[in-house]
């Protein structure tokens, strides 16, 4: 056991090497920018003077390393600056932003993965039938539709031409939850998630599928399976109780990759539904030039990226004992 | 060099063969060169100019649905959607080509050192690799095209720079393994330097995996690049599937219901990616038997 905890010391130390990295980085990409970071935030008809006293409080008239320490110090306080675009603490906007992006993710991931592991059994039960073949098909057609594209159709369909769902944000317009408990318990959020989710789903589902069917197929050839038939156990019983039981292990790994992999997936979806998340918040971030919410934005990604595969390793470690470390 | 060819003439005639019982395979191969044709006839039958504000009887033709004349209609801006969907191929079929280029070639060499000098440059190496995987993909080609200015070449580069990382990392295993073969240590006894083991020795045996990578990579790339085209970051002059999906989303095409102006790109998209997908599984099993067997 004290070998793992040495592994796992060993990748968070690694991580948060990442993490500095990036964070540098980040840095030197944003101060190298073209344009005036200034731009953005005030008006062109701003004399010099008033131009001088905001880059003053913006720290942006010191020399670069200045800058560089003094970002890296206020990074580990969570201090990621004041957006130039809403004027807010970056952490302000990033805080009422996380949720929307973790909902998003969340309850797709997991229709996706209750989804796909029936699915992927179900694959494995139809072998080698034309039913297997089509889903296989399917499976990859979904991997190979651009996120935006099956967005886009969506929109079309259930949104402009059946009316049945909104087209963009978490809520109708004038409405504003007065905190996320509200919101959760809000039947016209659903109604907002519902889209997006359902591309993020249609996108998500592909990777547990084929995981699960190619797991059964393995645990199919164990020899207590095979055991299971000789007895003349029913498909059904073999199928859930012997194989799918076993077969599930690998997934538990794969969904904590996947909450990592879809947080970058988002970006796309969070643009095409104006779902206010992470996403959203980046991509605007960076057409405004605003560059501390674009670093802000991009390093939280980031860090819940590394740490969903932290997580997944970890896993994949004390799932399996035969995984050396 | 010949054993290199040799290898690589091998993997061809055994594909060939495999297409040939592979309809699935054989499929994807048409589509690719479907599209492939397409680009490089695209002046021939593309019927107008796909910048072109089209007049007709001193009108212009804004918005129009499908007809003879404008297969799948026109843009909000009068433009022919058929032409601009045959010209999309061009930047698609580009990124995609010049991105897994890079990525065979940037991945198979830092998998092959990372594999082979197991010391401080293999570890270094493999802490890159690793690096290359803790940055998100999307946002990072994002941020990176918005700073570099959006082009295809810079599109090409962002998405190169963090892509090669799985080639990379499957490259190294592979090599990890090779390496401990009777003929590297054969060849090491006999006084062949450390790049005639690298070249001529194991990456012949790897070539065929960087292969099926570079071609997975494809798919990803040109996903990538219709992505960043629609946020509205591609090149403003490369009319690419992915600009053409930005054009109609910002110009309320859905709220229109035209059909004709999103489904089309969307489709050409997907049915090249599906093609390279499947290629690329059809490869696989050529590559692993066992996973055939299964």
């Amino acid at each position: 056991m004290s070998g793992k905890w040495t592994y796992i010391r060993k990748r968070l130390f690694q991580m948060i090497i990442i993490l500095w990295i990036i964070a540098t980085i980040l840095f030197f990409m944003f101060r190298l920018m073209p344009g005036n970071p200034l731009v953005a935030y005030i008006e062109p008809t701003f004399d010099k003077e008033q131009q001088d006293i905001l880059m003053k409080q913006f720290g942006l008239d010191k020399p670069l390393y200045y800058q560089y320490i003094v970002y890296i110090g206020n990074l580990f306080r969570c201090n990621m600056g004041v957006s130039f675009f809403y004027g807010d603490t970056v952490l302000n906007i990033l805080k009422r932003n996380l949720p929307n992006t973790l909902y998003l993710t969340i309850f797709s991931l997991i229709a996706a993965y209750i989804f796909g592991i029936f699915f992927g059994i179900l694959l494995a039960w139809k072998r080698g039938t034309k039913f297997e073949k089509a889903g296989n098909i399917g499976t990859i057609i979904t991997r190979s539709a651009p996120q935006f594209w099956v967005a886009m159709v969506l929109l079309v369909v259930f949104s402009f031409k059946l009316k049945l769902f909104p087209s963009s944000g978490t809520s109708n317009a004038g409405v504003i939850y007065a905190n996320e408990l509200q919101k959760l318990t809000s039947p016209d959020f659903w109604k907002h998630l519902f889209l997006p989710g359902l591309t993020l789903f249609i996108y998500l589902q592909g990777l547990p599928t084929l995981l699960m069917r190619s797991n059964m197929f393995d645990v199919m050839g164990e020899a207590y399976v095979e055991m299971a038939k000789m007895r003349g156990l029913s498909k059904w019983r073999i199928m859930f109780k012997y194989a799918a039981r076993n077969a599930i292990l690998p997934i538990a790994t794969s969904l904590a990759l996947g909450i990592g992999t879809s947080m970058e997936g988002n970006v796309i979806i969070e643009n095409v539904f104006s779902w206010p998340g992470l996403g959203k918040t980046l991509v605007d971030a960076v057409v405004n030039k605003d560059y501390p919410l674009a670093q802000g934005a991009f390093f939280l990604i980031a860090v819940i990226m590394l740490f969903m595969n932290l997580i997944a390793d970890i896993l994949y470690s004390v799932l399996d004992p035969r995984v050396s470390v | 060099m010949k054993k290199v060819i040799e290898v690589f003439n091998r993997s061809i005639s055994k594909s060939i063969k495999f297409l040939k019982k592979d309809k699935m395979a054989m499929m994807s191969v048409i589509i690719y060169l479907f599209f492939l044709i397409i680009v490089i006839i695209a002046p021939i039958i593309a019927p107008y100019n796909p910048h072109e504000i089209i007049k007709e009887n001193g009108k212009y033709l804004f918005n129009q649905p499908p007809s003879f004349k404008h297969l799948f209609g026109t843009t909000n801006m009068g433009r022919d959607i058929f032409s601009q969907l045959v010209y999309g191929a061009g930047p698609s079929m580009l990124v995609g080509f010049v991105a897994s280029f890079f990525v065979v070639v940037v991945g198979t060499l830092i998998g092959l050192f990372a594999g082979y000098y197991t010391g401080k440059l293999g570890e270094f190496l493999m802490r890159l690799t690793d690096l290359a995987f803790g940055i998100p993909f999307t946002p990072f080609i994002i941020v990176l095209i918005s700073f570099l200015g959006p082009s295809i070449k810079n599109i090409i580069f962002s998405i190169s720079l963090l892509l090669w990382r799985d080639t990379a990392r499957i490259i190294r295993a592979q090599t990890l393994t090779i390496r401990e073969r009777s003929f590297v240590e054969a060849a090491r006894v006999s006084g062949a330097s450390d790049m005639r083991i690298i070249f001529i020795h194991i990456m012949p045996n790897i070539l065929p995996l960087s292969l099926l990578y570079g071609s997975l990579a494809m798919g990803w790339a040109i996903l990538a690049e219709s992505s960043v085209s629609f946020l509205g970051l591609g090149d403003p002059n490369s009319m690419s599937w992915g600009y053409i999906l930005n054009d109609s989303f910002i110009s309320q095409a859905m709220s229109r219901g035209a059909f004709y102006w999103i489904i089309p790109p969307g489709i050409c998209i997907m049915l090249l990616v599906m093609a390279i997908f499947f290629v690329g599984r059809a490869s696989e099993e050529i590559l692993f038997p066992k996973l055939k067997q299964q």
